[in-house]
């Protein structure tokens, strides 16, 4: 698993309260982990504050599961 | 006539987190006022409050992830929300569902969670305001919540009256039962407000005690002399209200009747009420005609009583106007024990009136060393009359001018 990805795993553990084990890669935050779309919305704020950078909105209504944001902050974040 | 009778009672305040908890300690003389100790007070000329400590909220009925997305308030409320509801037994179903309904209201509600968010977009800018910002401080989002959890879809609202708001929340959701608009509502009050914001607010509408700093178990004096303003407590009041047939149906443990309810308006001043007290006396007024009852069926007044200098004469001479005959009468403040907890003191006092009525015990007001007046009324100084009552009328005033009173009886 990259840093990346366990970065992003953590803040989702964090914010959505759901067992590391029960996040995939391709786990939906909405249809499977639970999240409502206040969630989501914070969850983006939450991987601008870990990795520095701002996510556009047309960005992060693209990002719905764990690997969509590990993919857009790999190529991304500074 | 549809009667309206009291079914369960929830509350966590300043002197436990349960209903139980906190009607032993006051009838045991305790106070939960205490030094903040939350943020620095040293600038503030009140440094006292009724806190409550973080360790007693209990995260199984609202967990921690939750917490973060809701003002205190919201989740004070939900807890109290929490124990009245279990106490009352009832469980829903989607048909009868329609006929339950919420009203818990807040004087202030997410005060700290709007003044953090003012901060964030002062000094980090727009991109750093929660989603959760606005509905984790809205007020009618803590009837929003309980409505939700225990699907209740009948009436829902919440009243915003200050100090008034959950007496009046109680008589509303008693109207709206009477009225056959819903069979049960979950009501009372919820607060929050001790935090920066609040405090230096009410301080600078110099409202708060300022001179028992280091001594807090002394601040809240209501009707002693070296009374100065009052101290802010913090917490929620719920009660489940529920229409006398249906209660009966399932057999549910009543608590008594809900039987009168008036509310006034001062038209005077913004934060003073009326000099001459007609105000509280015409909200009196009307709930003891509502109810029926002649002055001296009426055992106990559970004050307002908030260690105001201009308050709590002018409810005490509105007292002794209205009950002049009644050569019976006892009245005592638990603001005394608890401090005012603004929006949701009408409800907490209402929980423990019923206690009253249940435990026939009459909880005291402290520190009242030195009446500040004679009065033929026992305002119940320092412990518990053990006395079985069988009415009880509960007052609640707030800045605006805005009354409400509430009788209660077995």
């Amino acid at each position: 698993m990259s840093d990346i990805e366990e970065r992003v795993k953590k803040i989702v553990v964090e914010h959505l309260g759901v067992e590391e084990a029960k996040i995939q890669s391709d786990s939906k935050f909405i249809d499977d982990l639970g999240a409502d779309s206040l969630d989501t919305v914070e969850l983006v704020m939450a991987f601008e504050e870990e990795f520095g950078c701002e996510i556009p909105d047309d960005a992060a209504e693209k990002i719905v599961t764990l690997k969509d944001a590990v993919t857009y902050l790999t190529a991304n974040s500074n | 006539m549809r009667r309206v009778v009291v079914t369960g009672l929830g509350t966590i305040n300043p002197l436990g987190n349960t209903v139980e908890t906190s009607w032993n300690s006051l009838i045991n003389s305790n106070s939960g006022i205490s030094k903040i100790n939350k943020f620095e007070v040293e600038d503030y000329p009140c440094k006292i409050a009724g806190s409550i400590d973080d360790s007693k909220i209990n995260d199984d009925i609202v967990n921690l992830r939750e917490q973060k997305k809701i003002d205190r308030f919201i989740t004070l409320g939900l807890i109290a929300a929490d124990e009245a509801i279990k106490d009352s037994g009832f469980v829903y179903d989607n048909e009868s569902s329609f006929k339950y309904g919420v009203m818990v209201g807040s004087g202030i509600g997410g005060l700290d969670t709007i003044y953090r968010n003012s901060s964030i977009l002062d000094n980090k800018g727009i991109r750093k305001i929660s989603p959760f910002f606005i509905p984790s401080s809205l007020i009618n989002l803590l009837s929003g919540h309980i409505s939700i959890k225990y699907n209740l879809k009948g009436p829902n609202s919440s009243p915003v009256t200050a100090c008034a708001t959950g007496t009046h929340a109680i008589g509303d959701s008693f109207t709206i039962i009477k009225n056959n608009k819903a069979d049960l509502m979950v009501c009372g009050g919820a607060e929050a407000a001790i935090c920066p914001l609040g405090i230096s607010g009410f301080s600078a509408a110099r409202a708060l005690c300022d001179t028992f700093n280091e001594n807090p178990e002394s601040g809240s004096r209501p009707w002693d002399r070296d009374r100065s303003g009052f101290v802010m407590g913090e917490g929620a009041g719920v009660l489940v209200l529920e229409e006398f047939e249906h209660a009966k149906k399932r057999n549910a443990k009543i608590y008594g009747e809900v039987k009168g309810y008036g509310m006034s308006g001062d038209a005077f001043h913004i934060t003073k009420p009326s000099e001459d007290g007609n105000g509280g006396f015409r909200a009196m007024e009307m709930a003891l005609r509502e109810s029926n009852l002649n002055t001296d069926e009426i055992g106990y007044v559970n004050a307002h009583g908030t260690s105001t200098q201009v308050g709590d004469m002018i409810e005490l001479s509105a007292v002794e106007r209205l009950f002049g005959s009644n050569n019976n009468l006892l009245m005592s403040s638990n603001k005394s024990a608890i401090g005012h907890l603004l929006g949701a003191a009408g409800a907490v006092e209402a929980v423990f009136s019923f206690k009253s009525l249940e435990t026939k015990t009459l909880p005291p007001t402290l520190n009242l060393d030195n009446p500040s007046t004679n009065t033929s009324i026992n305002l119940i100084p320092h412990e518990a009359i053990s006395k079985g009552v069988s009415n009880i009328i509960s007052n609640s005033f707030g800045f605006g001018g805005t009354n409400a009173s509430i009788i209660i009886g077995d």
